[in-house]
């Protein structure tokens, strides 16, 4: 039989009209679908090649192009519908898994589009944020059960004797904390997944703006240790580039366990993207697959966790936080309590709607939960059990605006991390292509003739603007509801409504439904 | 310095270590010692020397050397699961049994156990540049010996087994990828993981078990020629890519 043809996905209009043959799309195109033809001094396209990022579109400097889906389809069928035909046929040519990048593209359920805010009106003031001071800061690490306070006298003896105030000072030692100015971090995304140049605005970011950034598990690039007191750093089931000194850089440790596009599966970054600078960072040979095995073969249980915790607690001697970082899944609220009981200062929770570089789409678009019901499932869970107070609650996947972000701390999560939205502000048109490593806008390659697309100065700046304007935005929404500080909105769901919600999901989220006073 | 271990919480007893270690102290002796988990984690430092007299805990050496050479452990008699746990560099002698995953993901440096070691020894192991992890048991080993194995050397040398007794386990080499391992005794195929080739030791690997070899006999009192006089299997990865066909892209 031959070869099935399967319509190319996007259609590319050349505007002949427009088009002055400067061939700059032929240049930029990673997939080839331009050519020129210097006998006609004609350049066109190959459809088929297009995976719809736009950067032709984005720089043709007539504005000849414009991509467009292919609308030459198959018979509508709401059964068999286009996307389903094309998998099968790719897999009946392959034979193998089907691959695809960044967040689960399916219709589930996006409860926070269908969750509200509170505003005061009369009964309690709203702040003017312009006028007022807003706290948006907030600490990640293990708060202790009770502090104890005594008199400073070394504060207090200098002071005028007239004076009858008393200067104290905290007796109880805390736990190591991350200080965070905004509660966005930038979620995991390794150096091999991304660019060099993308790893380093996403650090300078975190630098400027007082938050930080992940690395994953691709280990940390020699030029990316000046920024270590933002730096999280990743401890996988890989291993991979983990050493002393890499933990001892950090400000934070995270062992991770799950990720919400990739659920329950280890992850394989393939041989040829293992470059020089890869194998040096993850200290593997180049060319070698680097093969993150699905478990940790050290934890197989919650003591076993609990002894990597303390391993790694003990190879920095107390002095970092160490957090766990799982994915969504169906038991999310009993695992959480097992992995604060373990000792973890912070529970990272990536959601059904989580990014990846690479994964299967049928692990990808089928196993997890929505982030939502999970921060909601482990606040309670960790509150019913009174040891909320003993590791802070991290929320990922799907977070894409500063109402996300105050939502999701409003339902009980202490920050967020971004990732989609950061490599969106990078430049990223969520083409779903990173696993080919030919990212036109230099972000998800290591293309050295792509990957100078992205220049650092640039990445670093648009996203503090991004962290700025949700800054501006989360103190707008925090003074309408008549708050100061994002610590009094944690876990208070009152400032909550649900619309378009059933009597379950209301319940699961722990919201009224919208209507319904306090 | 000696360190009296018995009644002492693992936290209490590492405090002490690197206290003293800071502190330029380089030699140490721990009696006592009754299954106190990380010894020696996180120390780089290459000339301090720690002398465990009892059973070591889970963890011992875990995440131990780089950016230095590493310290040298030696337990008198057995320790538990997780030796070497990510180790980058130093030494570990252990003159008895050892647990499970002995050399997890390590990276560099050495672990000699006289006695047996349990499954998955050294699971994930991979070698860069200049680090080249060595693992070498005297007795035998359980399941998954080598799993996912991606760099480095391990040797099973069945000292204490009959002829023809079995010395590796099974599942042997599951998803190896690099590296290389040998075992001295007899092999059968079932044995084996898919992604693993078998194959008779040749000069030059005889070149290789002699350089480490002589060092692991030295540590234990043992006659090298006499190890040296039966053969040798050679195990190697079969593919640096075993799982690049599995994905449509």
């Amino acid at each position: 039989m031959a070869k099935r043809p399967t319509p190319a996905e996007f259609v590319i209009e050349r505007d002949k009209e427009k088009c002055i043959a400067c061939q700059a799309c032929v240049r930029m195109c990673s997939n080839d679908a331009h050519s020129y033809d210097p006998e006609t001094d004609l350049v066109s396209s190959t459809n088929s090649n297009c995976v719809g990022c736009h950067f032709c579109e984005t720089i043709c400097p007539t504005s000849a192009l414009t991509i467009k889906r292919n609308p030459s389809q198959f018979k509508l069928n709401a059964n068999w519908e286009a996307r389903v035909i094309r998998n099968i046929t790719k897999q009946a040519e392959t034979g193998g898994i089907l691959l695809s990048a960044m967040g689960s593209d399916r219709p589930h359920p996006i409860y926070w589009d269908h969750i509200l805010l509170n505003a005061a009106q009369v009964t309690n003031p709203s702040i003017d944020p312009l006028r007022e001071p807003m706290e948006l800061r907030t600490y990640i690490g293990r708060k202790p059960d009770k502090i104890q306070l005594m008199v400073d006298t070394s504060r207090s003896a200098g002071k005028n004797k007239n004076q009858s105030t008393i200067d104290y000072a905290l007796s109880t030692k805390l736990s190591p904390q991350l200080k965070l100015e905004i509660p966005v971090m930038f979620s995991a995304m390794s150096y091999g997944s991304i660019s060099l140049n993308a790893c380093k605005s996403l650090a300078r970011a975190a630098s400027e703006c007082g938050t930080f950034y992940n690395t994953g598990e691709g280990g940390l690039h020699r030029e990316l240790y000046g920024y270590s007191s933002n730096t999280i750093v990743q401890v996988a089931s890989g291993r991979f580039g983990v050493h002393k000194e890499y933990l001892e850089t950090a400000a934070a440790i995270e062992i991770k366990i799950g990720q919400g596009a990739k659920p329950g599966i280890g992850g394989h970054l393939p041989g040829e993207k293992v470059s020089t600078e890869i194998s040096r960072t993850r200290m593997i040979p180049e060319g070698t697959d680097a093969l993150s095995p699905a478990p940790h073969h050290d934890i197989y249980s919650i003591e076993d966790l609990k002894q990597l915790v303390y391993a790694l607690k003990e190879a920095v001697r107390y002095k970092k936080p160490v957090g766990v970082k799982i994915a969504a899944v169906h038991n999310v609220a009993p695992i959480a309590s097992g992995i604060v009981r373990a000792g973890a200062d912070f529970v990272a929770i990536d959601g059904l709607r989580g990014g990846t570089g690479a994964a299967p789409a049928v692990i990808r678009d089928n196993v997890g939960i929505p982030i939502e019901l999970a921060i909601a499932a482990v606040d309670n869970r960790l509150r019913e059990e009174g040891i909320r107070n003993q590791a802070s609650l991290i929320a990922a996947g799907g977070i894409r605006s500063s109402s996300d972000v105050i939502k999701a701390v409003a339902l009980g999560a202490d920050a967020v991390y971004i990732g989609t939205a950061a490599l969106i502000a990078m430049g990223c048109n969520l083409c779903q292509r990173c696993y080919t490593g030919k990212c036109n806008w230099g972000i998800a390659t290591q293309d050295p003739y792509l990957t100078k697309r992205l220049n650092p100065d640039i990445g670093a700046r648009r996203l503090t603007k991004l962290l700025r304007a949700w800054n501006l935005e989360i103190k707008e929404m925090l003074g309408g509801m008549g708050i100061n500080a994002i610590e009094s909105l944690r876990g208070n769901r009152e400032q909550l409504r649900g619309v378009g919600l059933s009597d379950t999901e209301l319940k699961l989220l722990g919201i009224k439904p919208a209507g319904e006073a306090w | 310095m000696r360190i009296d271990a018995k009644g002492l919480h693992y936290r209490d007893l590492s405090e002490k270590i690197h206290q003293a270690a800071n502190s330029g102290e380089r030699e140490f002796i721990l009696d006592n010692v009754n299954g106190q988990r990380y010894i020696g984690d996180g120390l780089t430092e290459d000339n301090i020397k720690i002398v465990v007299n009892g059973t070591a805990g889970n963890d011992l050496a875990a995440f131990m050397g780089m950016p230095h050479m590493g310290p040298t452990i030696i337990v008198n008699s057995g320790a538990q699961d997780g030796i070497g746990n990510t180790m980058s560099a130093g030494k570990v002698i252990i003159h008895g049994n050892a647990g499970d995953i002995v050399g997890h993901s390590m990276r560099g440096g050495r672990i000699y156990v006289r006695g047996d070691a349990g499954y998955r020894v050294g699971i994930h192991m991979k070698a860069y540049e200049h680090l080249y992890p060595v693992i070498i048991v005297g007795g035998t080993v359980g399941d998954f010996l080598g799993e996912y194995m991606a760099g480095g050397l391990i040797v099973v040398l069945g000292l204490d087994s009959g002829k023809d007794a079995p010395v590796i386990g099974n599942y042997t080499g599951t998803g190896m990828h690099g590296g290389t391992m040998y075992v001295r005794g007899s092999i059968k195929d079932y044995q084996l993981g898919k992604e693993v080739e078998k194959s008779n030791s040749g000069r030059e690997d005889e070149k290789t078990l002699e350089e480490y070899l002589k060092d692991y006999c030295t540590c234990f009192s043992l006659d090298f020629g006499e190890i040296m006089d039966s053969s040798f299997i050679k195990l190697s990865p079969s593919s640096h890519r075993p799982y690049g066909k599995l994905y449509a892209y």
